[in-house]
């Protein structure tokens, strides 16, 4: 589904993917760890297409296609969903019309006609109740004043109404309780599907205890150093990251 | 003053004045001319018009609509049109004005309880005389100003809201002033209205035109008694390459609440003057502005509140959003009066600027005399948020209708600040542009 080729990728200043290399099949889940600052949140952002990163060698091809000739909106219709590390905050626009505005522009590109506000509601009633959120919020402001775990969990709604082909998720237990992570395991591994892949961002190992990878890759020094199965990720939590920052260099 | 403009004023003027009218009319308008003459066109040395050009606009050779020959080709149609354009609602009493003349033709007027009047300025100068002339003498700082000393040299037609003590106006009144025609046409509609103790009213002006490089120049009267309310309404959609420069001023008694809402969308070179002054004890002012220049548009929007009494609240809020190569400027006055003790004041204003080259001045002038106060200004100018509109668009939403919600949202508030639903659903179709996507946004209130 998304084979990312030697990217390299960098800021005004400084490059900071310097060769990516990462192969996600449909059905899979990838876990991506790895030292603060090492770019596991520049390569989602360079998924999603934000253009503060300039690619300066590599490819991405996603379902085939050449992803980053794509324009932002387009790579999220054609199921590209990027769970933020720091979801924005939009005052003025109420959460519920944000979420109907996100899924009628996917539905547009497809061809589809608007969905039914009844069909909207009971839907978003739906996810709400799955994900313990309360309804209230739904006319607050897009993630105005949400205290960190709720904008978490705003995030993973977002992600249950749109339902994406791939989801990147960023460090989205960063910041949940106990009974958030779960949830917020539950909703991803509900989107679990032979024609859907997921690539979590995380710090730890926790998470990986209810969503459980195929792969488990570390991101260091813009670099995937090392790719393991699940252990990789207990062998980290026990090692810490020192001894593969030197393979970063070599 | 350059003679040519002077002159051509002048024509008009002692042509216009030949034309049969009551002595103390003719004598007020020729005050008025010879006030004009005095303060004549403004120029950019003086303080309030520092960043307003105004006088490459005014001197344009226009034509008083009101004496042109009726030899328009203006169409009927073009003129429903307008009139279609304009509709808000067709349960409001509507009064249509073109080029300053009150249409018979093309107004609407429903049944209206025991001692309204509504009716146009020029039948009421025949049947309520005296009523005219009181409300026309009212103080609304009239005096220094080049261009109410204009609007008064030519005061011939607009429109006359009366409404006694203890009456709630059931419908809107929707004033709608068109300017057609070929010619530069200058029209100069005057508005009067008063709301009786304990009354309360709807009024709305919109403005739109479809002609050449025309002027409008208003002014609007306002005078609340006690315990009065009214929520005034004004829609500057003027086509561009027209001049538009109005003038409202307002006369609150103690415990009455005026609510403005002002939203500029037209119009080359729009000059608003908003004046408040607070003559009571308890009152409630509140003044909500919405301007959105783009391309070479001017925007000027000044207000005035004059706290001349104690435990009064005056809340002001203007948004500017401007694109191009747009200008805008907010001056906005409060004056709080030595006597004016236990004040609230509270204003904001805020510009987004779209566009590298748009430029705002804003400027707010307190002044404060009394010490027992609370008085507040804060003023903001930005641009669009680039994470928001990441973060809309990388949820599927297009870049063009991204850049739209967050410009709706900034607006937002100055419009949900309209209590008239109809007037709301209008301006939020301007604002989204009728794009299609609009209904999820204003799905909440349906
Ligand atoms: N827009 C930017 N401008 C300048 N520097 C940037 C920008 N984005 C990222 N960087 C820098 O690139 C490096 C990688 O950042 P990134 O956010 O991808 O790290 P990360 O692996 O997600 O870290 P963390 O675990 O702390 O979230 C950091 O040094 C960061 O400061
Ligand atoms: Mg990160």
């Amino acid at each position: 589904m998304l084979e990312i080729k030697n990217l390299h990728a960098r800021t005004l200043d400084i490059e900071i993917l310097r060769g990516i290399n990462l192969q996600v099949a449909a059905g899979e889940v990838h876990a991506i760890m790895g030292p603060n600052g090492s770019g596991k949140s520049t390569l989602a952002h360079v998924i999603a297409g934000r253009d503060d990163y300039e690619v300066t060698q590599g490819e991405i091809l996603y379902c085939g296609q050449d992803l980053l000739g794509m324009e932002i909106e387009t790579r999220a219709a054609e199921g590209i969903f990027l769970a933020y590390q720091y979801p924005v905050e939009i005052p003025g626009v109420s959460n519920k019309e944000f979420l109907r505005i996100a899924m009628n522009s996917i539905r547009k590109h497809h061809g589809q006609p608007s969905i039914k506000r009844t069909e909207f509601v009971s839907l978003l009633k739906e996810n709400l109740s799955r994900l313990g959120m309360d309804k209230s919020m739904m006319d607050r402001s897009v993630n105005e004043g949400f205290s960190g775990g709720e904008k978490k969990r705003n995030e993973i709604l977002q992600m249950a109404m749109l339902q994406p082909k791939l989801a990147v998720l960023d460090e989205t237990d960063s910041g949940l309780d106990i009974d958030a992570l779960k949830i917020v395991a539950d909703g991803v591994n509900a989107l679990r599907s032979p024609e859907r892949a997921t690539i979590v961002v995380t710090h730890y190992q926790r998470l990986l205890d209810y969503i459980v990878p195929d792969k488990v890759h570390v991101l260091a020094g813009g670099k995937i150093v090392r790719s393991g199965d699940k252990s990789l990720a207990l062998e980290l939590e026990d090692k810490g990251y020192g001894f593969l920052q030197e393979l970063a260099l070599s | 003053m350059i003679a040519t403009e002077n002159e051509t004023y002048q024509e008009q003027h002692a042509t216009f004045q030949l034309q049969f009218s009551p002595a103390w009319l003719v004598e007020l308008r020729q005050r008025g001319f010879d006030a004009f003459t005095r303060l004549g066109i403004p120029t950019k040395t003086l303080e309030d018009w520092r960043f307003t050009n105004i006088a490459p606009l005014v001197r344009r050779p226009y034509a008083l609509a009101s004496l042109a020959h009726s030899d328009d080709e203006t169409t009927n149609d073009e003129i429903k049109a307008l009139v279609q354009q304009a509709t808000l609602d067709e349960e409001f009493h509507r009064l249509v004005f073109i080029n300053g003349r009150y249409s018979d033709e093309w107004s609407l007027m429903h049944d209206l309880s025991v001692g309204v009047v509504i009716d146009n300025l020029g039948n009421a100068i025949c049947d309520h005389p005296s009523d005219v002339q009181t409300l026309l003498a009212s103080d609304h700082k009239l005096d220094d100003s080049t261009f109410a000393a204009l609007n008064t040299a030519f005061i011939n037609d607009g429109a006359f809201i009366d409404i006694p003590d203890g009456v709630v106006l059931d419908r809107p009144v929707h004033l709608v002033f068109l300017s057609i025609g070929s010619n530069h046409t200058v029209s100069h509609p005057r508005n009067l209205i008063r709301v009786g103790k304990h009354s309360k009213a709807h009024v709305i002006e919109s403005y739109l035109g479809h002609g050449d490089a025309y002027f409008t120049n208003a002014i609007t009267q306002v005078t609340l008694e006690e315990s009065a309310e009214l929520d005034h309404h004004k829609l500057q959609h003027e086509q561009v390459g027209a001049l538009h420069i109005a003038l409202t001023g307002v006369d609150q008694r103690t415990s009455s609440r005026f609510r403005s809402h002002y939203f500029s969308f037209g119009a080359s070179l729009a000059r608003n003057e908003l004046n408040c002054v607070l003559d009571g004890e308890q009152i409630e002012t509140t003044l909500n502005g919405l301007y959105m220049p783009k391309g070479d548009q001017l925007m000027d929007c000044r207000t005035r509140i004059d706290h001349a009494k104690p435990h009064c609240k005056s809340y002001e809020l203007y948004k500017g959003i401007l694109d191009d190569r747009a200008k805008g400027v907010f001056n906005g006055k409060i004056f709080v009066h030595q006597d004016a003790q236990k004040t609230d004041a509270k204003q904001s204003n805020q510009a987004l600027l779209l566009s590298d080259d748009a430029v705002v001045n804003t400027k707010p002038q307190l002044e404060i005399y009394a010490d027992d106060v609370r008085c507040t200004h804060g003023a903001t100018i930005g641009a669009l948020d680039e994470d928001a509109l990441y973060y809309l668009r990388s949820r599927g939403v297009p870049a063009e209708l991204a850049r739209k919600i967050l410009i709706f949202a900034f607006a937002n508030d100055v419009v949900q600040g309209v209590e008239l639903p109809a007037v709301r659903r209008h301006l939020e179709s301007v604002l989204l542009s009728g794009h299609e996507l609009s209904e999820d946004i204003l799905s909440r209130r349906t």
